[in-house]
C-alpha cells in the first residue's frame, strides 16, 4: 500500500466522525521506483493532507518531508518533488496496520493490501 | 473466446495464460471481456481524456484493472489504478495478475469503496464496474464466496444500485463510468436514474451470448443536464416525461445561448 492510498482512506465505522488519518503500525516497509511524473505530482499536490503525509512518512522511516505545509511554490522545485514522488509513490506498507484514531479498531494490511472490511456491528 | 490474448491487440490487453486464479474467485468471462473490448472501442478517447485516477470496483481476478493500465500504458504516463473487491482471495489474484503484466495498481479489501468515499470524492476520472448482475433470490446477495461475484437480488440490482450513488460521489467533474448491465438490469431506468443525476449516456458494446445479452454503458456529467432537484422530483411526472422536460430546457438553454453570443457579435 502507497502512502497515496493512506492518504485516501479514512476509518468507515459506523459512528466514528474523525477518521482520518489512519495510524500506522509497521510490520514491514519496502520501496519499489516508480517513473518520476512532475504532472502527477502537481496534481496530486493540491489533493493531499500534507500532515498525514508527513507522519505517514515519518511511521515508514522516511524524514525528508517538511513538516510544515510547504507553499505552493515549491512544486517548481525539483528537489521538492523528488522527495514528494519517494513519499507518496515508492514507500510501501506490506505488513503492518492501519488504526482507526477514534476507536483504535485495526485494519491489517497483509501482502501490501489493507482489509476495511467490517464486521456486522460497525457498519 | 479462449485464444482471446493471442491476436494483435494482445500486448494493449491482460493476456489469459498470464491472469492468475483460485477457485473462489470469477475467472474472466463474456462480461469481462465484453467490457475490455468497450475500453478499446473507446481507447482513442480514454487517451485523450488523460485520467489521473482510475478505479475498479470488484475486481476479481484482474484482467480488466489490468487490461486498463495496459491500454492506456506508456501514452498516458503518471495513471494511478485503484481497485476493491470484498472477497479477500480477488485481491490477491488481481496483486499477481497486475505483478503477470508488470503493471500496479493499488488494492483494497472493501465493499465497494467503503473507507476512499470521504477523501476520493471528486477525484475519479474513470471508473469501470462489472458487478454482481444476475437476479437471485435476495439472500444470496453478498454471501462469502463465489457467489457473491454474481448474485446481485432482485433484478440483479441490489449492488449496482448500491453502487450507481457512490460513483457519483466518486467521479470527478469529468469523470467516466463504464459499467456491464443485464437486459433484466433494465439498462434504460438506470440510464434516466443517472440522467437525474446529470449524466449521460451511451452503449459503447452491446452483445448476446447463449444465456444472457450485455450491455456496457458509459456515463459521463454532462453539464447541460440539469439534475433534478427535490422539487421537480415530487412533481408527479412519469420518468420519460422528466427526460423530454430535461431535453427542451436544453434547447432553450441553447437557444438562449446563440441569441446572447450574437448579441455580443
Ligand atoms: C462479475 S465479477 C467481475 C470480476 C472482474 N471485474 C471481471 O470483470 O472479470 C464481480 C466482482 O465483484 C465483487 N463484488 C461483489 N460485491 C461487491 C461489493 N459490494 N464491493 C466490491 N466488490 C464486490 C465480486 O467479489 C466479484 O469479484
Amino acid at each position: 500500500m502507497r502512502l497515496l492510498t493512506h492518504n485516501m482512506l479514512s476509518s468507515n465505522i459506523k459512528g466514528v466522525t474523525n477518521g482520518f488519518p489512519l495510524l500506522i503500525e509497521v510490520e514491514k516497509v519496502i520501496e519499489k521506483p516508480v517513473d518520476f511524473n512532475p504532472d502527477f505530482l502537481k496534481n496530486m499536490f493540491v489533493k493531499v493532507d500534507w500532515k498525514a503525509l508527513v507522519d505517514a512518512s515519518r511511521s515508514l522511516g522516511y524524514a525528508e518531508l517538511p513538516e510544515e505545509t510547504p507553499e505552493s511554490s515549491v512544486i517548481d522545485s525539483d528537489d521538492f518533488l523528488r522527495k514528494f514522488h519517494h513519499a507518496l509513490l515508492e514507500l510501501h506498507l506490506e505488513e503492518g496496520a492501519l488504526v482507526c484514531p477514534e476507536t483504535e479498531r485495526k485494519f491489517p494490511v497483509s501482502k501490501g493490501i489493507p482489509n476495511m472490511l467490517l464486521h456486522e456491528d460497525e457498519v | 473466446m479462449h485464444n482471446r490474448g493471442s491476436n494483435k491487440i494482445s500486448s494493449r490487453i491482460a493476456q489469459i495464460r498470464l491472469v492468475s486464479s483460485h477457485p473462489e474467485v470469477y475467472e474472466p468471462c463474456d462480461d469481462s471481456f465484453a467490457l475490455v473490448d468497450a475500453l478499446l472501442a473507446d481507447r482513442n478517447n480514454l487517451l485523450e481524456h488523460r485520467p489521473t485516477l482510475c478505479m475498479e470496483v470488484g475486481c476479481g481476478s484482474g484482467y480488466v484493472i489490468t487490461s486498463l493500465a495496459l491500454m492506456l500504458g506508456e501514452e498516458v504516463p503518471g495513471v494511478q489504478y485503484i481497485a476493491t473487491d470484498t472477497n479477500p482471495h480477488a485481491v490477491e489474484v488481481t496483486r499477481e495478475t497486475l505483478k503477470a503484466h508488470g503493471v500496479h495498481a493499488e488494492l483494497i479489501n472493501t465493499d465497494i469503496a467503503s473507507g476512499l468515499e470521504k477523501r476520493l470524492a471528486g477525484l475519479i476520472d474513470v471508473m469501470v464496474v462489472n458487478p454482481p448482475y444476475v437476479p437471485t433470490p435476495e439472500e444470496e446477495v453478498g454471501r462469502e464466496g463465489i457467489a457473491s461475484a454474481w448474485a446481485g437480488g432482485e433484478n440483479g440490482r441490489r449492488i449496482i444500485d448500491k453502487i450507481l450513488p457512490i460513483a457519483d460521489k466518486l467521479l470527478s467533474d469529468r469523470g467516466w463510468l463504464y459499467m456491464v448491465t443485464l437486459t433484466t438490469n433494465n439498462p434504460s431506468q438506470i440510464c434516466l436514474q443517472m440522467r437525474e443525476k446529470g449524466y449521460a449516456s451511451r452503449i459503447i458494446v452491446q452483445r448476446s451470448t447463449e444465456e444472457e445479452s450485455l450491455h456496457i454503458i458509459k456515463f459521463w456529467r454532462d453539464f447541460g443536464i440539469k439534475p433534478d432537484t427535490k422539487e421537480n422530483m415530487t412533481v408527479n411526472k412519469t420518468a420519460p416525461a422528466r427526460v423530454l422536460d430535461t431535453l427542451l430546457s436544453q434547447v432553450h438553454w441553447l437557444s438562449l445561448k446563440k441569441s446572447g453570443n450574437s448579441n455580443s457579435s
